[in-house]
């Protein structure tokens, strides 16, 4: 029997009782109505959709169990809180974080930037104010936030590959070719900006940041509003401060950019 | 063939099953209208959101690792007992008695990992297909929280051989919550409501200072009972909102 291209609850005869929104949900023909393609058929969910689906399925189950048949999941000797590992590594998805460690104190590192991340990317489609680029895959309509998630996505995986594979004992940088018997020399001592200039930098670079775009680009300000122009920025200035000051660390050996009794920056 | 029409003709049989075999859009729509679980999808759909390509079935695909992570699990807690006496012996007697048992705990281990990986991509294709846009908001939120339960679960799953790695991976990991702002004791400002050592979010999690008997058995139950339930819950919020938000994202 060949596709029915548009499909009618009424065809279904026995089951007609059935109001149409019962089947595809009012919400969904309203959001249809407007974007139908002219070349985009209707199918049946059944067996077309459902069939690749449980082909996935099938493929991903083949690849996990030969890869379980092939490789043992890792066990070391028992827990033992007398005999330290080093270097302790986090599960891979959080070595990111650890790594930051290298460079921020652990309330940054551990606790400020996963939260940043968690509610930066909760609240992504309320400061994408851009309608263009829906239901495909779109770059050019959106020239700001692809690069920005790009750049953040590529920063999280980037510091994970550098703490998994390229730190050895005592969290020092070691090439895979590297000997992790061979100690690494002591870093370079380590300098503060003094608190004048610290705070003036910080003040300034969130200062200016914010302010800056909204003057150049004075449509972007007027479309988003304060609210949303303000959260979005900000956030996309603290994903920049984290790579700032690891540029600082590595190229000037700083340690602090601000220090204040309560707290270090 | 008689036997067959005859089986399928008794009030058992049509008991359970409400439609035909013969390939007609009535039995094609009542094939995923009278079945619990295919009736997550609609009856019909866009050719074009059905493609492979387009999604890379990345979505469903982790859908389908929890799956496979709740059977493994659970018949791996036939074997497991969380007290630091018994939790590694566990995992050797898994290695060395229970047959198949290295297998189980293969899949369930790497399945956990792909479970973590799919989830972050999943995340990268709905975000550069713009589909976390109107009607969609709350969903992408959903999906968010979704992600922070994924990495919870494997987190507190990697407590529970007990072996070295486990113990010094949740000591890396929940010296952070020491570090907590207000709320940890190694944090700033945690002197304004008094905490210390013995009551910061840290002992919250182990409750204990140090990682121990205690931080074994939350995780576990975490683990095993309230982070499944919780993902469980928002699962089915993010599969019913993609139905009612108009289906998977298409052009406009």
């Amino acid at each position: 029997m060949p596709e029915e291209p548009a499909f009618h609850a009424a065809r279904l005869g026995g089951v007609a009782p059935l109001p149409k929104k019962h089947i595809r949900g009012r919400g969904h023909r309203a959001a249809m109505s407007k974007r139908e393609g002219p070349t985009d058929q209707e199918i049946f969910s059944f067996p077309d959709l459902v069939f690749k689906e449980l082909l996935a399925a099938l493929c991903a189950l083949a690849v996990l169990v030969l890869w379980s048949v092939l490789v043992d999941a890792p066990l070391k000797g028992i827990a033992d809180p007398n005999w330290t590992e080093n270097p302790a590594k986090a599960p891979w998805y959080f070595v990111g974080l650890q790594e930051l460690l290298v460079y921020f104190d652990p309330w940054i590192a551990g606790v400020m930037v996963p939260l940043f991340i968690i509610v930066g990317l909760a609240a992504l489609p309320y400061l994408d104010t851009n309608p263009q680029g829906k239901g495909y895959y779109s770059i050019r309509p959106r020239k700001l936030v692809v690069p920005m998630f790009l750049f953040g996505y590529v920063l999280w995986f980037g510091l994970i590959v550098v703490g998994q594979f390229l730190r050895g004992p005592n969290w020092q940088f070691y090439w895979p070719w590297e000997d992790w018997s061979i100690p690494k020399s002591a870093e370079r001592a380590l300098v503060n900006l003094p608190v004048h200039w610290g705070a003036l930098a910080v003040l300034a670079y969130f200062g200016l940041g914010l302010l800056l775009p909204a003057i150049i680009w004075r449509k972007m300000w007027r479309s988003m509003g304060a609210i949303r122009y303000v959260a979005a920025w900000s956030l996309a200035l603290f994903m920049w401060a984290v790579v700032i000051k690891i540029a600082l660390r590595l190229a000037f050996h700083v340690k602090y950019i601000l220090v204040t009794p309560y707290f270090n920056i | 063939m008689r036997l067959f029409s005859r089986i399928t003709h008794t009030q058992l049989w049509k008991s359970i099953f409400r439609h035909g075999f013969e390939d007609t859009p009535r039995n094609r729509a009542l094939a995923v209208l009278t079945n619990s679980l295919l009736h997550l999808h609609p009856v019909a759909l866009p050719e074009s959101a059905s493609r492979v390509r387009f999604t890379f079935c990345l979505g469903g695909l982790t859908f389908f690792m929890f799956l496979v992570e709740t059977v493994t699990g659970i018949l791996l807690m036939f074997y497991y007992r969380p007290v630091p006496e018994y939790a590694y012996l566990d995992m050797k007697l898994l290695e060395h008695t229970v047959i198949f048992g290295m297998f189980l705990r293969n899949i369930h281990r790497w399945a956990g990992h792909a479970m973590v990986i799919l989830v972050m991509l999943h995340m990268l294709r709905v975000f550069l297909t713009g589909s976390y846009k109107p009607p969609r908001e709350f969903n992408w939120v959903i999906g968010v929280l979704l992600l922070v339960a994924t990495l919870l679960l494997s987190f507190t799953g990697y407590l529970l051989p007990w072996d070295q790695i486990a113990l010094w991976a949740i000591t890396v990991g929940t010296k952070m919550a020491g570090a907590t702002p207000f709320l940890g004791a190694d944090g700033p400002f945690h002197d304004l409501f008094n905490i210390h050592p013995n009551n910061d979010l840290r002992f919250l999690l182990l409750g204990d200072n140090e990682v121990g008997g205690n931080a074994l058995l939350r995780f576990y139950v975490l683990h095993c009972v309230l982070l499944p339930v919780i993902g469980g819950v928002l699962m089915f919020v993010h599969f019913w909102r993609v139905r009612k938000d108009g289906g998977i994202s298409r052009p406009l």
